[in-house]
Order: structure tokens, then C-alpha cells, then sequence
């Protein structure tokens, strides 16, 4: 049951293979099971889970059949869920019941989709590995000792493990894309302002972007229909019409025009990396398309320049948790000043306190024009890169990023090595467009990402493009050893 | 770029974060090793190039100035550390 799509499963709760309250113990049961191991759901909703399984499937056996009606799926534990801990993978906010819910989970929910619980991540989406969690670190389910990536990375490992049908992430610099390579699914980043913010708590504000991670793209679709869309409440959100996504799916791919970036290919790339970005773009040149190579000659700069926008804008999003309204307060404080050093000091973690100096020093007087100001203006730089190459090209390939899943601990102690992990995927938050990553050949036995990265608002010619490929080879349903 | 001990005892007060003298070296070292990373940015030349704030160069949108929230301070109010009759309690700033 756990391998099946969304629409497959759809089916059998339609035609009575069984109803979404046994779909639901049954995916409760495999949390229950394995998450000890992988640690990839924060809190788990199991009595509210089968209240809504119930309720869907009254509304089934009434003859409704909206696609993920009674369906289970999982939150990233940054979307905030009435009456729900919602904890953001952070000490701060332990305690944190959300009093609302986000705009996406209010949507799933009409949707009639079934919550199980909320998933582990990065502190506030602040890293690449899942090891910045107050909860401790995810395991992938492909290799336990390797991190699933990050910041979504409980998704991942959720929806890679069949701990849920599929799940919602999100990704700043590249937080939905890089785990799905690492854990072997499929995930999708929409254009800036088409899934709204409203309440998904803030990290970088011009960045961030909810979106699904899935186990195909068809799912993607899916899952992608219920959460875009214009909402007034987020005052970035993009009042642009949703397309029918699904409706995209079995359009031919004759002609297409592939840009494959040079500076993504070859220079610091592992070899059997780019052994399988090749043999998936082969596989797209038989469907008919073609591949031309362009240049994205700012490429290098996206690492230092995300590295001051992220920064900064998180300094000023995280001056909220002051100790006072809500969250972690320090016993005992002596002052004021007191009360607001050692309540923040206490309650984030090691990478969080050095984004927020970094982003303090980046914003503080003198030093704006040197940082805030120059990346704003590489960024329109970066920006213009895509903007040409889209003149010539109708979708980007490349890689997800530049290795397979790296050991837990690997990396943590060194913070630049961890950020240069996603060089190809935070030009794409930069710039603002939508971006996908989808299963290609295995390295090593540990999945690799094919990186896509579309034009302004063309997630549906995405979802096409990354079903097409899904369609002629199975390296999207592979399952990891153990939780098949 | 290196930062001294003093310069992150400066932006840590600026942040209200509280860094403790076990800590400051590793953070200086860490806050150095990533403003290093970050002044690549000097290579480019961004002479006439105008910032970019929005992804997709949008105006903020404006609404109607009317009130569209309930009053729901008992609520937020229980999310709170520390409140008294709708006030939330802080550590005495006025002698």
C-alpha cells in the first residue's frame, strides 16, 4: 500500500479496496515502526489522523472524489497547524502551539487530506543535512549513517520511506530539491509567490517557497493543484490563474530545447554524477528533445550572495522570538536586555545564532552598501543569466547538487563546506524561479537528483517534462532496503 | 575578512543574542570563515546595475485600511510566557 501514488491510491478508496481510515493505520503503523530509526516525524497526530480518515471517507462513500480526499500526507513542521505543535525544529518554539493554521494547511485540509503529523527539519530551515534540528538528526532511509539533506529533510526521509503518501517542504536556497535528490523522490520549488507564505514561518522572506515532495511527478501534480494559488493574506503572493496541472502531463517532448548549463557540468562535479545527469539527458534526447548548451556566467556568485540575503532577512524575520509573546523564555532574567539575550541565546541553535550575526553585521550601519546592497545587485546579475537563457531554451538541466548524501557529521563542523553544497540550487531562489529535482541512475547505491529548473509560472511544463522521464525509466521507483 | 573577539561581542549584543566567553572563539573563527566566503561577491562588477528587493520586480499590493482581525488576545495571550490581565509580563524597566 505504502509504494502506491496518490491516484492510485485515490482509486482504491474509491472503488472500496478499503477505506482512508485503513489506509491511515496503516501508514501510522509503519511511523510507529520506523520512525525510532529515522527520526523523520517531530510529532505525530495519530487521534486527529483517523478523525479525518473517518470524515473522508463519509465524504468518499458520497460519492465525492477530490483527488486526495483521504489521503495521508505530512507537514514540514514550519507550517503552522491549529491546535498542533509546531515547533520549526527549534528549542524556541518547544512549546509552540500554532493558534491558526498556514494558508496551505487550511487548504489540504478542505482538500480532505489526512494529516499524520509534522516533520523534522533544519532549526527555522537554516541547513543542508537535517542536523541543525533541536529534535536531532534524520536518517536516510537509503543508508542510515548519511543524512536524507536539508532543511526538508524529515519529508524526505518520510515520503522516501513510505511514512506518508507524500508531504509538503519548503526551500529557500534549495531545502525541498536537495533532499529529494538525496533520499530519491521527486520535489518541486513553484515560482516565488505561488504557494502562499501565510503562515509558514518566515526565514528569508524573498526566498522562501512551499512546495510538494513526492514520490512522482504525478503526484507533484497532485499535490501542487491543492496549494497554489492567490492569497490576499500573504502581501507577495502572486495573483496569477493556476493552470490544471495534471491536464499538462501527457504533452509530447518533441522539440523541446534542454539548456544545459556548462558551469554545471564538468569543474567540481563528482564523475558518476554527471555520469547520470548525462544518461538521463540521453534518455530526453530519444523523447525527441534537444540539448543546447548555454552559460549562466554567475553561477559562482550565488553561494556569497544568498549568503548575505538569506542572512540578513533572517535577522530581521527572527527578531520576533524575544521571549515575551511566545516561545522559550530564560529563567531568572535579571533585565530586559537580560531576558532577550539569554532567551534567544538559549533557545536557537549553533547555525541560527550565526546566520543572525551574520545578517546583524551585513544590515549594520556602514556596512550595507558592501553587502545588502552588492548582493541585491548580483542578484539582479544572476537573475539576467536565466532571463537570457530562457530566450534560447525551454526548460535547465543539471544536477541537484554536487554529491550524493554525505555522512551525519561530515560536514557539521565546517559551515562554508556545508553551504557550497548548494551551489546549484540557490541561484534558482535568487532568482525566483521554479525548480524541481527528480530520481536519476544511482551512484554508489545512494540516489542522485536531475535537477530542472523552468521559467517564471511554468511548473506545468516541469511536471510534464519530469513525468515524461518517469514514464520511460523507473529510476523513480526504486525503494530503499528494509522499508519496501 | 577576520573578525576580532570584540566585533562579535558588538554584533552579538546588536542581535540580542547571548554568547557565552566559551563560545566566542569558534563563533569568531565560524563569522570570519563565512564573511570570507561572502566578499567573492567583490569579483563582480556591479557598476549601473540596479538591486534587485523583488523576485519578480512586483509593487507591494495595498488593501482597504479597515479592520479585518477578531480580537483574540486570550488566545495569543495563552501561547505567553508570562501575562496579567491582558499585559505581558516583562522584568521591571522603570524604577
Amino acid at each position: 500500500m505504502h509504494n502506491k501514488t496518490i491516484s492510485e491510491l485515490a482509486l482504491g478508496l474509491r472503488v472500496g479496496d478499503f477505506t482512508s481510515v485503513e489506509l491511515t493505520r496503516s501508514y501510522l503503523d509503519r511511523v510507529s515502526k520506523f520512525n525510532n530509526e529515522l527520526n523523520s516525524y517531530i510529532t505525530v497526530c495519530e487521534e486527529s489522523a483517523l478523525q479525518s480518515a473517518e470524515i473522508a471517507d463519509r465524504r468518499i462513500r458520497a460519492g465525492e472524489a477530490e483527488p486526495l480526499l483521504g489521503i495521508p500526507i505530512a507537514h514540514k513542521d514550519i507550517f503552522c497547524t491549529e491546535g498542533v505543535k509546531t515547533s520549526c525544529g527549534s528549542k524556541m518554539l518547544d512549546n509552540f502551539i500554532a493558534p491558526y493554521d498556514a494558508h496551505v494547511v487550511s487548504l489540504f485540509n478542505q482538500s480532505g487530506a489526512v494529516m499524520l503529523g509534522k516533520t523534522n527539519m533544519d532549526e527555522f530551515a537554516m541547513g543542508s543535512s537535517n542536523e541543525n534540528s533541536y529534535y536531532g538528526p534524520v536518517h536516510n532511509p537509503w543508508k542510515l549513517e548519511a543524512v536524507p539533506g536539508g532543511s526538508s529533510g524529515g519529508s524526505a526521509s518520510a515520503v522516501a520511506a513510505g511514512l506518508c503518501v507524500a508531504a509538503t517542504g519548503t526551500d529557500t536556497g534549495g531545502s525541498i530539491r536537495q533532499p529529494a535528490a538525496f533520499c530519491g523522490i521527486t520535489g518541486l520549488k513553484p515560482t516565488y509567490g505561488r504557494v502562499s507564505r501565510y503562515g509558514m514561518i518566515a526565514f528569508a522572506s524573498s526566498l522562501d517557497q512551499g512546495g510538494p515532495m513526492t514520490r512522482t511527478a504525478e503526484d507533484a501534480a497532485a499535490m501542487l493543484q491543492v496549494m497554489a494559488g492567490f492569497d490576499p493574506r500573504d502581501s507577495t503572493s502572486a495573483d496569477q490563474p493556476v493552470p490544471d496541472y495534471m491536464a499538462g502531463l501527457g504533452n509530447d517532448l518533441s522539440g523541446l530545447r534542454i539548456g544545459v548549463p556548462k558551469e554545471y557540468l564538468g569543474g567540481g562535479l563528482d564523475a558518476d554524477i554527471e555520469a547520470s545527469i548525462q544518461l538521463a539527458l540521453a534518455e530526453y534526447t530519444r523523447m525527441g528533445a534537444e540539448l543546447v548548451e548555454i552559460s549562466l556566467p554567475n553561477t559562482q556568485l550565488g553561494v556569497p550572495t544568498y549568503y548575505v540575503v538569506a542572512p540578513a532577512e533572517c535577522s530581521s524575520n527572527l527578531s520576533r522570538f524575544d521571549g515575551v509573546r511566545y516561545g522559550y523564555r530564560c529563567s531568572d532574567p535579571k533585565d530586559l536586555e537580560d531576558l532577550y539575550k539569554r532567551s534567544r541565546g538559549e533557545g536557537f541553535g549553533p547555525e541560527v545564532k550565526r546566520r543572525i550575526m551574520i545578517g546583524t553585521y551585513a544590515l549594520s550601519a556602514g556596512y550595507y552598501d558592501a553587502y545588502y546592497l552588492k548582493a541585491q545587485k548580483i542578484r539582479h546579475l544572476i537573475s539576467d543569466d536565466f532571463r537570457e537563457a530562457f530566450k534560447k531554451v525551454d526548460v535547465i538541466m543539471g544536477p541537484t547538487a554536487p554529491s550524493t548524501a554525505f555522512g551525519i557529521g561530515e560536514k557539521s563542523d565546517d559551515p562554508v563546506t556545508m553551504y557550497l553544497s548548494d551551489i546549484y540550487t540557490i541561484a534558482v531562489n535568487l532568482a525566483g524561479l521554479p525548480g524541481m529535482s527528480i530520481p536519476v541512475k544511482p551512484v554508489g547505491g545512494m540516489p542522485v537528483g536531475l535537477q530542472l529548473i523552468g521559467n517564471y509560472f511554468e511548473e506545468a511544463k516541469l511536471l510534464n517534462v519530469a513525468h515524461r522521464l518517469q514514464q520511460e525509466t523507473d529510476w523513480h521507483s526504486a525503494t530503499p532496503a528494509g522499508f519496501e | 575578512m577576520s573578525l576580532e573577539r570584540s566585533d562579535v561581542e558588538k554584533i552579538a549584543h546588536l542581535a540580542r543574542l547571548a554568547v557565552s566567553d566559551d563560545e566566542l572563539e569558534a563563533v569568531t573563527s565560524d563569522l570570519s570563515n563565512i564573511l570570507n566566503l561572502v566578499e567573492q561577491m567583490e569579483t563582480a562588477d556591479t557598476e549601473g546595475v540596479e538591486p534587485m528587493a523583488h523576485p519578480l520586480h512586483m509593487t507591494q499590493r495595498l488593501r482597504e485600511d479597515e479592520a479585518t482581525e477578531q480580537d483574540q488576545r486570550n488566545l495569543f495571550q495563552s501561547l505567553a510566557p508570562l501575562t496579567d490581565e491582558g499585559l505581558y509580563l516583562v522584568p521591571r524597566v522603570i524604577e
